[in-house]
């Protein structure tokens, strides 16, 4: 549901894209997203409010570190918050997306639809 | 692993000059190939650029269904709940308002409940996913109110005479519960519910000697075929 509101949305972005892709100037692809992992929190979070970093660390099947890098990367790009808070004792750590962040993962559909119109066409 | 497009076709360009490549004449190449034509080779045999596109679009819409859906709805589960029903409707037989029959069909719902429960929570380990995420919950809350209807329902025919209109009661809730459910799940669990609780509704129209037909075509059919269906694409 989610992905078709973004899809629907990226059209103007798409022909931004491809008119970059007919002049041959240089696409700038967010080098920041274009990670798996990192590609995959922010999927995840343009469906959620927001997850937890347990919901997160199942969802992407990582570890606790390597979760955590990449989580850091994206919050100092100010892509996703992070907000931390105490279940009880158990302290909790939620992640959400930024407008910010949900823009660039607009672009970089925009950007990926762009190459393969154009393989296409 | 991060590719620029950009770089890419400057690099393929260079990997085979006219004059060096390994095996064709060149005296210096005829032992092995050189290490910069065995580097630069594996980028000419890359997949190409839109290749990486459509598994990227690909990795983010199977990373947001696993995120926003309930994915552990149990196939195999299922069709062992259908197994079950249609066991259940040959003991049972015709719908005839009497505590016996009511009385199996409700043994029969609890090792449904059981066998959904067990099912769901070993694909969901197995998938990655917590039965207490977001999803898991939102379909927990969507699917309960109908079950609980039904619930009071039962009571509420078997105390007024009702027993026989049973069985197109508990398809019609049933499928409600799914079909509501369902919305926070894969695509084919809410046209299952539908399917349920068009049968329910065909089973209130028709006479209710015919009940246990229905109760064995919709518990019982229906749960094998969309088991099935659910097991063979969603993962068991």
């Amino acid at each position: 549901m989610a992905d078709k509101s973004v899809a629907s949305r990226q059209s103007p972005l798409v022909r931004a894209e491809q008119a970059k892709l007919a002049k041959k100037s240089p696409l700038e692809l967010d080098r920041l997203i274009h990670e798996r992992l990192r590609l995959g929190i922010i999927s995840a979070l343009a469906v959620n409010d927001r997850l937890t970093f347990n919901d997160l660390k199942r969802l992407l099947r990582t570890t606790d570190g390597n979760l955590s890098v990449h989580a850091r990367k994206l919050e100092e790009a100010q892509y996703i918050v992070c907000t931390k808070s105490f279940d009880g004792r158990v302290p909790r750590t939620e992640f959400s997306l930024t407008a910010a962040g949900r823009r660039a993962l607009e672009k970089y559909l925009a950007h990926m639809e762009a190459i393969i119109k154009a393989v296409r066409e | 692993m991060n590719r620029e497009p950009g770089n890419r076709e400057p690099t393929n360009r260079r990997t085979e000059p006219t004059n060096r490549e390994p095996g064709t004449g060149n005296p210096r190449t005829s032992r092995s190939p050189p290490l910069w034509y065995k580097v630069l080779n594996v980028t000419n045999h890359a997949e190409p650029i839109h290749a990486h596109a459509i598994a990227d679009i690909r990795f983010i819409r199977e990373t947001m269904e696993r995120a926003a859906a309930f994915t552990a709805v149990p196939g195999w589960g299922g069709v062992v709940m259908g197994v079950s029903a249609c066991l259940t409707a040959a003991i049972a037989g015709r719908p005839d308002d009497s505590a016996r029959w009511i009385g199996i069909w409700l043994g029969d719902a609890a090792l449904a409940a059981g066998v959904a429960v067990v099912a769901a929570a070993r694909k969901a380990r197995r998938s990655g996913v917590l039965l207490s995420s977001a999803p898991a919950v939102k379909f927990g809350l969507a699917y309960a109110p109908p079950l609980a209807a039904g619930v009071v329902l039962t009571v509420v025919f078997a105390a007024t005479g009702l027993g026989t209109r049973l069985p197109a009661c508990w398809l019609l809730l049933y499928g409600t519960a799914v079909a509501t459910g369902g919305a926070f799940s894969v695509r084919v669990v809410p046209i299952m519910g539908l399917c349920f609780m068009a049968l329910g509704t065909a089973a209130f129209v028709a006479p209710p000697a015919l009940g246990h037909w229905f109760m064995a075509a919709g518990f019982g059919g229906l749960h094998i075929a969309f088991g099935l269906v659910i097991a063979k694409r969603y993962g068991g």
